[in-house]
């Protein structure tokens, strides 16, 4: 048996690729974010279908248009935005159990619906890790680099005896769509918004803007007003978190937002309906009720 | 408030308990109180607890525990005086920041005189926050309360040591920033390769002490 690594080599990362896992948890009391895969349950699934722990690092593909290839054969499983996948010339599928050849390049198209794809190979990235986790936190900067063309990243294979591969090969579950309903809490300062503004949130529809990223996804629609006008003190944020800045167009709070801010959170999108705020694209509409 | 409680409580989904309070001093003894149960096991479930200058927010795994945080922050009754519970920092700092001109300028002070009175207070890492690692220290005396700069700058060297509104605060990594700045640490505030990168930690109480440039640790 060889013992030279098997590795991955990034031929093109798309638009913006990263790694992801579950995240640093229980550290945002030292400023540090929570950071991990937006589409946490499209991550933990691309995981159980290669045979991973749900905790090992996946490629977080934004806007598809990653290509990858490896120095010997692996188990990959692609899941998250509707997209084409093709092995070498062949098209294959998402959430299925995919084998590669050595040398052979996984390609992603661009999504027909959805935003980010999770990548699982079997095995485990060597990559650093800060509190448990190999994520790239976009905002503070923390864990690995974007993936760039050329980069060559070690797997460590799997050890035999915890590998517990899918017995399916494909995973039924249903693409993201471009229209969402989310369930959402009341937030700390719901009463620092107009009592209309609440009504609006949780009637009305509102559009994903380009400028939404991991830190937040920002919403185009109707405006919140304010009631009160004085200065909020900053106050800590948790993801999910729906918060009115001055121009009153809210913005949902994702995995790599800051761990404090100063502007009034009216609600919270519950935990469960994450992974849904994760996969909005630009143009895509979402509604909020009440939870 | 709550004539009942001394803390009013604020929603924030099922998991997540989050108190206002009256005081910055009782943000820190709260948070002393809730981590006394923590670490006596009295509190399991906890994930995580984030200070701020006048809001506790207590992340918790289950419904169950932010119920039972509620209930042990029922039991504490306000201090001014916060226990010393975490390690102790003193940190050499060279006093040559750029804005240490318009400091004396607003406060009429001489370099001597700011110097001394910066590095005579004692601190604590009251809350952290704005970036990984970044510690809001209180115990600035008053006399030193300045605002923020007009013109924030896109990028503050790390270990940059900095005053704004009633905080002092070493920048632990380059990031943007608007405080004045009045000097520079010779230690760092964030170890880009260790398991434990930042060197503070809310509760911990921080010293400065001057000393010249010309020392041979500033040529690092």
């Amino acid at each position: 048996m060889s013992t030279m690594p098997t590795t991955m080599e990034v031929v093109h990362p798309g638009p913006i690729a990263t790694f992801q896992d579950l995240g640093r948890h229980g550290v945002m009391g030292l400023g540090i974010p929570v950071s991990g895969a937006l589409d946490e349950r499209s991550h933990r699934l691309a995981n159980r279908l290669v045979g991973n722990p749900e905790t090992h690092p996946t490629v977080e593909a934004t806007l598809g248009g990653l290509a990858v290839r490896f120095s010997g054969p692996v188990v990959v499983a692609v899941t998250g935005a509707d997209v084409d996948v093709f092995v070498g010339d062949r098209q294959e599928a998402i959430n299925c159990v995919l084998r590669v050849p050595r040398g052979t390049t996984l390609r992603l198209g661009a999504p027909r619906s959805g935003l980010r794809s999770y990548v699982a190979v079997s095995g485990l990235f060597s990559l650093p890790t800060l509190f448990d986790s190999s994520s790239t936190d976009l905002l503070s900067g923390l864990g690995p680099e974007p993936l760039q063309a050329g980069d060559r990243i070690d797997l460590r294979r799997p050890d035999p005896g915890a590998v517990n591969p899918a017995a399916i090969s494909f995973a039924p579950v249903s693409v993201p769509t471009s229209h969402v309903i989310c369930l959402v809490h009341p937030g700390p300062r719901r009463d620092w918004l107009t009592q209309s503004a609440w009504e609006t949130l949780v009637s009305q529809e509102f559009c994903v803007s380009p400028r939404s990223n991991r830190i937040g996804v920002r919403l185009e629609g109707p405006t919140l007003e304010r009631r009160r006008h004085e200065e909020l003190r900053s106050e800590g944020l948790i993801t999910g978190a729906i918060q009115v800045p001055g121009d009153g167009r809210p913005v949902v709070f994702m995995h790599d937002h800051p761990t404090t801010g100063g502007y009034p959170v009216i609600g919270l999108v519950r935990a469960e309906d994450l992974h849904l705020m994760g996969q909005l694209a630009p143009g895509d509409t979402v509604a909020f009720r009440p939870a | 408030m709550d004539p009942e409680r001394p803390f009013r409580l604020l929603e924030y989904g099922p998991t997540c308990a989050m108190f206002e309070l009256d005081a910055q001093v009782h943000v820190e003894d709260l948070s002393a109180h809730l981590r006394t149960a923590v670490d006596a096991g009295t509190l399991t479930d906890v994930e995580d607890m984030v200070p701020a200058a006048r809001t506790l927010m207590v992340l918790t795994r289950t419904p169950a525990t932010r119920t039972a945080v509620v209930g042990v922050a029922e039991t504490w009754s306000p201090s001014d005086e916060v226990a010393a519970t975490g390690a102790e920092h003193r940190i050499e700092v060279v006093y040559d920041g750029p804005d240490i001109d318009e400091v004396r300028r607003l406060t009429g002070m001489d370099r001597d005189e700011i110097i001394s009175i910066h590095s005579d207070a004692e601190y604590r890492v009251a809350f952290m926050g704005f970036a990984p690692g970044f510690g809001y220290l209180t115990g600035l005396p008053e006399v030193l309360h300045l605002p923020r700069r007009k013109d924030p700058r896109t990028r503050v060297p790390p270990r940059s040591v900095a005053i704004a509104g009633e905080y002092s605060a070493v920048y632990p990594r380059v990031s943007p920033g608007g405080w004045n700045l009045i000097g520079r640490s010779l230690q760092p505030m964030w170890r880009d390769d260790s398991e434990q990168p930042n060197v503070l930690a809310p509760g911990d109480l921080v010293r400065f002490l001057p000393v010249e440039s010309s020392d041979r640790r500033d040529a690092q």
